[in-house]
């Protein structure tokens, strides 16, 4: 087995580890983590995609995947950013909601 | 500087200046409308100006002079034109209706203008970019924009479905990269063109497919994965609900077409083909079902929202019959139009409807509290196109659907859709009743329920919606011209 089909099996494997926990837990911080954890095997992914050996068996690194990984993760933690804006709002809310009517 | 103002680089200015206005908005404190503005009325001309040069030709542009492979290419044909063209149209009206709906100055406006204008940059990335990887980071920025301007409105509702809005959204979003990874694996390329040249119908082209359309279709909200949309489209601001409905959700619907026709097509199969119609039909009935049972004038909205969209993807098993595929594209981008006049119409009424009634509880509605006529006739000419009857828009694109089923002898979708466009008529009579109903209401409505008087822009931009829907019916054959000048269809 290569490194590459490796990485890319472990990055398959994380991204479904992260999707079986999103689908099923209720608690907001735990899937949000989850929906990470599904990008990390997303990149994982795209990372094991540049390690190729050429004809001569010299490793050769393919940069693109790189600087996709990098803008992907600046889109995965402003994403994280305004869910975990949303889940304090919700907090607030709910707490000033049960506090409320008495 | 020649550079700038030729033809192609008008795909560029159509992502930047958008993205230009959002900064300007945010960075004015006061008055960030002005820019917002601009930039809509702007994008408006080159919506225009881009509708016209495609005509004779596709555009394409490689940004910053790097070629694909390794650059990122813009690129639009007569459809991406048309979807650019009615977002810009739809988004010029609803802007128009916002300078009224939200308070000057309060904190929600300053915060609708930027939004706004990033919504409308994404937009537009996700109809002209030609890279797998670009629509990627557009996606996002349209699933964040969008949620952003759900919690607009700061009910806990309204947070409650723009969370799961926003989880739903980025559980799409990763689905569909984990296909674009799948393909850079293989193929080394992020380019939709090349890739349609090279890629094949091999398993790995079919799991890429697959992922990457199952991760559109949980933000197009196609049933069963529509659980999270009734909610988010009716807790939001009424011209937040039209932009989504009328528009965000078409951006991801054409990407699931360019994939599934153009970039993939090889891979594409009949049974998915037919999976999806089956779906589509499904949604038709099951969104129109929950519609009638809806208990808030926006929530039906929404829910016929569900319903509509179940007619674009009934259409799928005749785009890939090669005996009525031209009709039945005609059929989609009408369908898209139509829907998006329509619904924007009947999203921008029902706010009104909100703001003069103080709520929008069907049981509670009365005449006496509803706004002036404007509003109600605008909401009857929406309803009449979303029903199907003629002369509308949304009578063409069934009209069009009906011809091309009966040609194949699918008498189950003519079915389908004959029964879709009952019910529709049954859930939009469910209103247009309110508007005749003079009964005093309950008494317990009364002390509360002082509503607030609705402006004339806000009526007038209603009725335009509304008018443009009804306009779309008597123009159908310069509209589709427009569209089939240089299709590129395989």
């Amino acid at each position: 087995m290569s490194t590459s089909l490796l990485f890319s099996l472990c990055g398959i494997a994380l991204f479904l580890l992260g999707l079986y926990v999103a689908l099923t837990t209720s608690a907001m911080l735990r899937r949000i983590l989850a929906i990470n954890i599904m990008g990390n095997g997303v990149f994982m992914l795209f990372i094991a995609s540049a390690y190729q050996r050429g004809e001569d068996g010299v490793l050769i690194t393919d940069p693109v995947p790189h600087a996709l990984v990098l803008t992907g993760i600046v889109v995965a933690v402003s994403a994280t950013a305004l869910a975990l804006t949303l889940v304090c709002r919700l907090h607030e809310l709910s707490s000033a909601s049960h506090e409320g009517p008495e | 500087m020649s550079e700038l103002t030729s033809g192609p680089a008008l795909l560029a200015w159509l992502i930047s200046l958008p993205l230009l206005g959002a900064l300007t908005s945010i960075a004015l404190k006061h008055g960030g409308r002005w820019p917002a503005l601009a930039v809509v009325i702007a994008n408006l001309g080159l919506a225009c100006w881009l509708l016209a040069s495609t005509q004779s030709a596709p555009l394409r542009y490689a940004l910053g002079g790097w070629e694909a492979p390794l650059g990122i290419v813009l690129y639009a044909d007569t459809l991406s034109a048309m979807m650019i063209g009615i977002t810009a149209f739809v988004g010029a009206v609803v802007s128009w209706y916002s300078l009224d709906y939200f308070t000057r100055d309060s904190s929600s406006e300053r915060t609708f203008w930027p939004l706004w204008c990033l919504l409308l940059t994404a937009l537009n990335t996700l109809f002209l970019s030609g890279d797998a990887f670009n629509l990627y980071v557009g996606l996002e920025i349209l699933s964040l924009s969008a949620v952003a301007l759900v919690t607009l409105s700061s009910g806990l509702e309204a947070i409650q479905a723009a969370l799961r809005y926003l989880l739903v959204s980025l559980m799409g979003s990763l689905c569909y990269l984990l296909g674009v990874a799948l393909l850079y694996q293989a193929y080394a390329t992020l380019d939709l063109a090349l890739l349609a040249e090279v890629s094949g119908s091999g398993m790995l082209e079919r799991a890429a497919l697959a992922l990457m359309v199952a991760g559109l279709l949980l933000k197009t909200a196609l049933f069963p994965l529509h659980f999270w949309l009734p909610q988010a489209h009716a807790g939001a601001p009424a011209p937040v609900s039209a932009l989504l409905s009328a528009l965000v959700l078409k951006a991801t619907f054409y990407l699931i077409l360019r994939l599934w026709f153009d970039t993939l097509a090889d891979a594409a199969t009949q049974m998915g083909s037919l999976l999806l119609g089956l779906l589509g039909c499904i949604a038709i009935l099951w969104g129109s079902l929950q519609a009638l049972r809806a208990q808030r004038l926006k929530q039906l909205v929404a829910y016929s929202t569900v319903a509509q969209i179940g007619y674009l993807f009934a259409l799928f098993p005749l785009l890939n019959d090669p005996r009525v595929a031209g009709a039945a594209f005609d059929s989609v981008i009408y369908f898209v139009i139509a829907h998006a006049c329509a619904k924007g119409a009947m999203f921008l009424a029902a706010g009104n409807i909100l703001t003069a009634a103080g709520h929008d509880r069907l049981a509670d509605l009365r005449a006496a509290n509803l706004p002036s006529a404007i509003t109600l006739f605008a909401l009857a000419i929406a309803g009449v196109s979303l029903i199907g009857l003629p002369p509308t828009g949304g009578f063409i694109a069934k009209w069009l659907l009906l011809q091309s089923a009966l040609q194949v002898g699918a008498w189950w979708l003519a079915g389908v859709v004959l029964l879709g466009g009952l019910l529709a008529a049954a859930y939009i009579f469910r209103i247009l009743a309110v508007c005749f109903d003079i009964s005093p209401p309950p008494a317990a409505m009364q002390p509360s329920s002082q509503g607030a008087i609705v402006s004339a822009g806000r009526q007038w931009s209603a009725l335009i919606l509304a008018l443009a829907a009804l306009a779309l019916g008597f123009l159908a054959a310069p509209v589709l011209d427009l569209f089939d000048a240089n299709l590129v269809t395989d």
